[in-house]
């Protein structure tokens, strides 16, 4: 514990550098994957650029694209923007996919009463399919947000100042009680964003509650279509959706 | 664009292939590390995880546990993981055998939750109506699963092991930095040389691998898919849709 008693405010700044390097991937994967998602789940020839783009730039392993970086960006090689473009293009990967199947997810009959009861295009898109593709955003959120916060850590090879530093400096100097802090409040940040985005979505989106528990009480290899369309559509659309 | 241009005449730069030169070359050794490490590292997450994956895919128990696991693993963090693992071997070992030993061990790990999902989900793909059939006509619970929930859902179990590949590719080649082979060495060298055409040279190199083995398991899904069976990808098959909200998605390992 010596180690930790004397270094509080090393792991305290790196903890804050970490999360600031971590939360603007995030919010930027998803402000850019969104629209996109919207535009995939309308389109069949966008879907597959789309889609098809984002897994080939997921494909590219992290400390290459990281170094890569600097070459198309004009930037420095030790520059902290190479790590958080690179986290971004993985974040928009991951989310690209969740918001295609979200707004996929959202039964066209809901869309099309809409539609009659007079909802003008934007009107629709913020007030019946973004709720309704809720959840299913969250969940994809969920991932990008965890995967993110243990990514951060590999920036220290090209010099990003987070926690990854415990895990070189623990090494270099072979204190394991400094590799293993790194660790821990990583594994920590990433529990905290997820409780922050669960809760996120129970305050916006009280129905989604029920989602998750008939999800797991749910058999899952129920062939009968009958029963999954109308689970999916009690699941799906919250009471008085799209009947304001 | 010059940048691009010099990494690549480096690349093919016969000189940088010739045997017995300076670490971190020649290149083909680099290159013939990385894929053993990772081919073994493959090799025995799938010993491990395919049989569970299919148990649990099969009896439809563990499910959870499944997702809880996949959840976990991709919170850890690769760098940190590698660190502690081999700094804790080193206690026991001399460093050679504490990384070798350490590294495969974090590869494996960090491969298993994708082929898990990957072997589960595959099994979960096949209707219902053909394991009732198999069952109907006689079949065992083992020929089930071999002649029928397997061969069926092949693409998605093969899906797995691409996504595990290609985390552990990637996760190669940051071993580098606790002292393990393959190209990442040379990426790491170029940094500490500050030498940035062989930085972006293995960088390149790096990638080439990573699409190249993914255009190789793309195809080979392609080619298991069962005549007849929809051609959607997995997670169309996803029958309940707010299942994506809870279940694991096997193509998203974590980049590592």
């Amino acid at each position: 514990m010596n180690w930790i008693a004397s270094n509080l405010g090393l792991i305290f700044d790196l903890t804050i550098n970490h999360v600031r390097l971590a939360i603007i991937p995030i919010i930027l994967g998803f402000l850019i994957a969104v629209p996109l998602g919207w535009v995939a789940s309308r389109n069949r020839v966008a879907r597959t650029f789309i889609i098809t783009t984002g897994s080939l730039l997921y494909t590219i392993p992290s400390l290459p694209l990281f170094v890569i970086l600097p070459v198309i960006l004009g930037t420095r090689i030790l520059d902290d923007t190479n790590l958080v473009v690179a986290l971004t293009i993985y974040a928009v990967a991951i989310m690209l996919r969740s918001a295609t199947d979200a707004f996929g997810s959202v039964d066209r009959s809901i869309i099309e009463s809409a539609k009659a009861i007079g909802f003008s295009r934007s009107g629709r898109f913020w007030r019946v399919e973004f709720p309704l593709a809720g959840p299913v955003l969250i969940a994809g959120l969920r991932v990008v947000s965890v995967s993110t916060i243990a990514l951060v850590s590999v920036g220290v090879i090209i010099g990003s100042e987070n926690l990854g530093y415990l895990f070189q400096n623990g090494k270099q100097r072979g204190i394991l009680e400094e590799v293993v802090v790194g660790i821990v409040m990583s594994l920590l940040i990433a529990l905290v964003f997820d409780l922050i985005l669960v809760a996120i979505g129970r305050v916006l989106m009280p129905w989604s509650r029920a989602a998750g528990v008939r999800g797991k009480s749910g058999d899952p290899t129920d062939p009968d279509p009958a029963t999954d369309s109308v689970s999916t559509r009690r699941v799906l659309a919250p009471p008085g959706a799209g009947v304001r | 664009m010059n940048f691009f241009l010099d990494a690549i005449a480096w690349i093919l730069d016969p000189a940088n292939w010739v045997p017995g030169s300076q670490s971190p070359l020649p290149i083909g050794d680099r290159l013939v590390e990385h894929l053993i490490y990772s081919g073994v590292s493959l090799v025995i997450a799938m010993l491990i995880a395919l049989p569970l994956g299919f148990y649990i895919g099969h009896t439809g128990h563990g499910r959870q546990f499944v997702i809880g696991f996949t959840g976990a693993m991709r919170a850890l963090p690769t760098l940190g993981l590698l660190f502690f693992l081999t700094m804790v071997l080193r206690s026991g070992l001399s460093t050679t055998p504490a990384v070798l030993v350490g590294s495969v061990v974090a590869f494996v790990l960090l491969a298993i939750p994708s082929l898990l999902a990957g072997a589960y989900a595959g099994l979960e793909s096949v209707s219902r109506e053909s394991i009732d059939a198999a069952r109907a006509i006689g079949m065992t619970e083992m020929q089930i699963l071999r002649k029928v929930e397997i061969p069926l859902g092949l693409p998605v179990i093969i899906g797995g092991i691409r996504s595990a590949t290609l985390q552990v590719i990637a996760t190669v080649t940051i071993a580098s930095y606790v002292g393990l082979g393959g190209l990442g060495r040379i990426i790491s060298s170029g940094i500490g040389l500050n030498d940035y055409t062989v930085i972006l040279g293995g960088a390149l190199l790096v990638t080439v691998l990573a699409l190249s083995v993914d255009g190789v398991f793309a195809l080979l899904q392609r080619l298991t898919r069962t005549r007849g069976q929809t051609s959607r990808p997995l997670r169309s098959v996803q029958r309940n849709r707010s299942d994506a909200a809870v279940a694991p998605i096997v193509d998203e390992r974590t980049p590592a």
